[in-house]
């Protein structure tokens, strides 16, 4: 394609291609402290393009595409060009990988051991692991963790944390001097910002991580905390992974051990700071 | 070479001889990867090139393709044994085809083959008895749309889509090869009536019939859409089988010219090479579109076969009306 942009997430590399250079300034700006992909060799492929020739200058609209997709994508707005590159890589790990098990879940890690925290949109998993970051733990993605089913192991994902509404001036008054992409207004998620993980979680960004402990927030709710049985843990964790049917026996062997190994515990929480704490506490207990 | 490769060419030639892959750049095995997956052929990739030297995230991405080519295999065969259960009360025997009967058969076009629905046919005058097993047996109506349920029934080959409502995967039950309405009418009571059992309460077509059926699929319906994929597995049953009375079948059914083109193409594309005539060309022009990032290319050509593959299908004043039925919903176009 006319622009292109190669880079490494994690263990993930994408070969990112664009009919407009401003999606691919944009990306390769704020990712710019990203490796290239291993061996030189895409992972995946993602395409931003217009659907119909005149729409590449005429009212312009990116639309999606990669080697998976979903029918039916709706077109979105030139100046929304890295919201379309992120979601058009989310795209392909969540349809196409098959190597590890893919949690919709934000992760951090202290000593190599990683919190996992999986719920619904809302339930503030990016905010919690962005301000995480900001306290020391190594950043591993806002919104996948790879489930290695062989090793039992996470692997990171630290893309663009996607923050949402009030999280983003929640991480930006605790970080004003990160790196953020710029405010996105009116997107179906609302108003939306990226920030660039720190220099931490980049540098890391290979090393995968034993998981200690399963978090499942809600916020909007008085403070309160509950274990969760493997059972529950298990039924719940199926629907937050978009290839545990695909991946067949091993995801079914992976999920079954990574509930019987690690605790989980649901935490309700009715601001960040005491989300923080019970998150804290809830690694050092484990 | 780079990811901006014109057309599929790199993918065929991969197939075709997987040692030419040693030339291949780090950039150029990206570009190979995602037109393999375009093509729904990265499972077959994978098994061709496996164990030759190439970068190692290009080993991994291809094991990957395999393992889950696997996994795809073993659900496949799983639905397939499904729906037997389902009908062996009305004492039907389902006629797997395609992707399903490859693997089931163990033939070599099953081999890393990406499968999507289950594909059975049954005796046309059986498909009611069909039908209530399935639905007995929790399998569902897809197409909600009164308009394209009742074109299903009254022209076409199959059953509209039925889906599992548990298992959320699709059968279509065929009762002949084509539709009622296309120009070339297959001997569906002969290819039953020779079909294999292969255990399970289950069947495939005879060799010759298997070959017949995958022909007629490629050239007498459809598009052309993953046709890179359906003449590989023409190639590999013709390579397996041989093609000894396979002419005379293929006459019977009405599918002489559709094999010789499909031989020819299959040579020129995975074999040693032969002669095209000028409409070969044209077919190869659009298996081709393509290229390098995975992108459908050459528009006209691709629209081109999508108008001659409704031309095939229906009688012109049928086709205007569906057309127009079809655009007054703002229904599909060429992919």
């Amino acid at each position: 394609m006319r622009h292109a942009h190669h880079l490494r997430i994690g263990p993930v590399g994408f070969r990112i291609g664009s009919d407009w250079r401003a999606p691919i300034d944009a990306v390769a700006d704020l990712y710019r402290d990203y490796p290239a992909p291993a061996d030189g060799v895409a992972d995946y492929t993602v395409r931003l393009f217009a659907a119909r020739p005149w729409r590449r200058w005429m009212r312009p609209a990116i639309t999606l595409g990669g080697d998976y997709l979903l029918p039916d994508a709706v077109p979105m707005p030139l100046a929304w060009g890295v919201l379309a590159a992120e979601m058009a890589m989310n795209l392909q790990l969540a349809l196409g990988e098959r190597r590890y098990l893919l949690l919709h879940a934000s992760s951090v890690e202290r000593d190599g051991r990683a919190v996992l925290m999986t719920g619904v949109s809302g339930a503030g998993k990016s905010t919690l692991a962005a301000l995480l970051m900001t306290r020391g733990w190594r950043l591993m993605g806002d919104e996948f963790a790879l489930l290695d089913p062989e090793s039992g192991a996470v692997h990171a994902f630290p893309r663009l944390i996607s923050l949402k509404n009030e999280s983003v001036g929640v991480v930006q008054a605790a970080v004003p001097d990160a790196r953020f992409g710029p405010l996105l207004t009116g997107t179906p998620k609302g108003d939306l910002r990226h920030l660039v993980p720190d220099a931490r979680a980049i540098a890391m960004a290979a090393a995968p991580a034993t998981p200690a402990v399963l978090l499942f927030p809600s916020f909007g709710y008085a403070a309160a905390e509950r274990p969760v049985p493997p059972s529950e843990a298990f039924v719940r964790l199926t629907q937050a992974s978009t290839n545990y049917t695909a991946l067949g026996e091993r995801g079914f062997d992976a999920l079954t051990r990574l509930v019987q190994r690690v605790p989980a515990r649901a935490i309700d929480y009715p601001d960040t700071a005491t989300a923080v704490a019970q998150v804290e506490a809830a690694w050092a207990a484990a | 070479m780079g990811g901006g490769l014109k057309d599929a060419r790199i993918l065929v030639d991969a197939l075709r001889d997987p040692t030419r892959t040693a030339a291949l750049e780090p950039e150029g095995w990206t570009a190979l990867i995602a037109c393999a997956r375009a093509e729904q052929l990265v499972g077959t990739l994978a098994e061709r090139v496996a164990g030759l030297p190439m970068p190692p995230r290009a080993a991994e991405l291809l094991e990957a393709a395999r393992r889950s080519a696997d996994t795809g295999r073993t659900a496949a065969l799983w639905e397939a044994a499904c729906a037997a259960r389902a009908l062996a009360p009305a004492g039907l025997t389902p006629i797997l085809l395609k992707g399903t009967a490859y693997v089931a058969a163990g033939l070599k076009a099953g081999v890393g083959r990406s499968i999507g629905d289950l594909d059975i046919l049954v005796p046309r005058d059986r498909i009611d008895q069909a039908e209530q097993a399935l639905l007995g047996a929790g399998w569902e109506w897809v197409k909600p749309d009164p308009y394209d349920d009742e074109y299903y029934r009254r022209w076409m080959h199959e059953l509209p889509p039925l889906i599992h409502r548990e298992r959320d995967r699709m059968i279509d039950v065929h009762h002949t090869v084509l539709p009622l309405t296309a120009r070339i009418t297959p001997d569906a009571a002969a290819m039953i009536a020779d079909a294999e059992p292969v255990g399970g309460g289950l069947a495939v077509l005879a060799p010759a019939d298997m070959i017949c059926h995958a022909v007629a699929h490629l050239f007498a319906d459809g598009d052309l859409a993953g046709g890179l994929r359906n003449l590989w597995d023409i190639r590999c049953l013709i390579d397996e089988f041989g093609t000894d009375g396979l002419a005379a079948r293929a006459a019977r059914h009405g599918l002489g010219r559709e094999l010789a083109r499909a031989v020819r193409l299959a040579d020129a594309l995975y074999g040693s090479g032969t002669d095209l005539t000028l409409v070969d060309r044209w077919y190869v022009r659009r298996l081709l579109a393509r290229d390098g990032w995975g992108r459908a290319t050459r528009p006209v050509t691709r629209l081109a076969f999508y108008i001659r593959s409704h031309w095939l299908r229906m009688p012109p004043l049928m086709l205007a009306r569906h057309l127009l039925t079809k655009w007054r919903k703002g229904g599909p176009g060429p992919g």
